[in-house]
């Protein structure tokens, strides 16, 4: 068998639909905070991935740009976002996403 | 040969992402979503950015998911989490079906696109199939054209670490203010 057809773009695309639908799919079925935040950014590989094939495929460095403002920001995120976890976890441990109404008040 | 490469780093891909969803034990989806960012890294250097390659695996790889692994071991949540109950009743399937929308729905919009992948005025950075490496023209686009952002994101950096260290501080115990004042300096010398 030979594999003589190179992959286009749009395999890459299907690929990034893919791993988004299941990081996607992992939010909402997920209850652990930190597996959930790891879905998201499962979710935001996905788009990274969809910008660099655009990037070679338009011929335009615009989609490797965003990409690296993406992942500063989803590093921002994540820091801020397992601060959050921290001062939540601490005060009951074992919560869940059902009890995240704690942080009120 | 690219074939190849993308079907390997393509089972990688899913494969780390269904084992981020479905794994019970929280260090074990660490571990794969490793194994996806390690696909993704490869699909990166498959489509010529290279640099943007090495970065995910600096900054993804290498600080994110530690940052998520320290998380797990200084709570203590690594206890396995029970996979069977579902909460809300009927999330599961409903889950299911929007993802197969959600699928549906960017697959063909990816096949109605078709060729016509024009959308806006190309950059005046230069283009990434000329002669000069990535990083070359990935560094004239951001800085020039994207500067403003990128002076953003900069302080963007600075107040997530402030608001963190803020957020995870320890809360300190009150102190009355009249009479332990006096203690604390006797203490203190």
């Amino acid at each position: 068998m030979i594999l003589a057809v190179t992959p286009t773009p749009t395999w890459y695309l299907l690929l990034a639909a893919v791993l988004f639908t299941i990081g996607g799919v992992g939010v909402l079925v997920r209850r652990n905070p930190l597996v959930m935040f790891m879905c998201i950014e499962l979710m935001l590989n996905a788009v990274n991935l969809s910008f660099v094939s655009f990037a070679r495929a338009l011929d335009d460095p615009a989609g490797q740009t965003a990409v690296f403002f993406v992942l500063v920001v989803a590093a921002a995120e994540v820091v801020v976002g397992l601060g959050i976890i921290v001062a939540l976890l601490r005060r009951k441990p074992g919560a869940t996403a059902d009890d995240v109404n704690m942080l009120k008040g | 040969m690219e074939t190849v490469v993308f079907i390997v780093a393509a089972v990688m891909v899913i494969g780390g992402a269904l084992g981020v969803v479905l794994r019970p034990n929280p260090v074990h989806c660490a571990l794969s979503l490793v194994l996806t960012l390690f696909g993704i890294a490869v699909l990166f250097i498959a489509q010529d950015a290279n640099f943007l390659a090495a970065v995910q695996v600096i900054v993804y790889a290498g600080a994110i998911v530690v940052l998520f692994l320290f998380v797990i071991m200084l709570l203590g949540v690594d206890k396995v989490e029970n996979l069977e109950i579902d909460e809300l009743r009927g999330q599961r399937p409903l889950a299911a079906a929007l993802g197969v929308a959600a699928l549906g729905l960017i697959v063909i919009t990816v096949f109605a696109a078709g060729g016509r992948r024009i959308t806006g005025q190309h950059s005046v950075s230069g283009t990434l199939s000329g002669g000069e490496p990535d990083i070359n023209v990935l560094a004239h686009s951001l800085f020039s054209d994207y500067v403003f952002a990128f002076e953003l994101t900069s302080l963007l950096l600075v107040i997530a670490v402030v608001a963190t260290v803020l957020l995870a501080r320890r809360p300190r115990p009150r102190r009355r203010p009249t009479e332990d004042v006096a203690e604390r300096d006797e203490v203190r010398q």
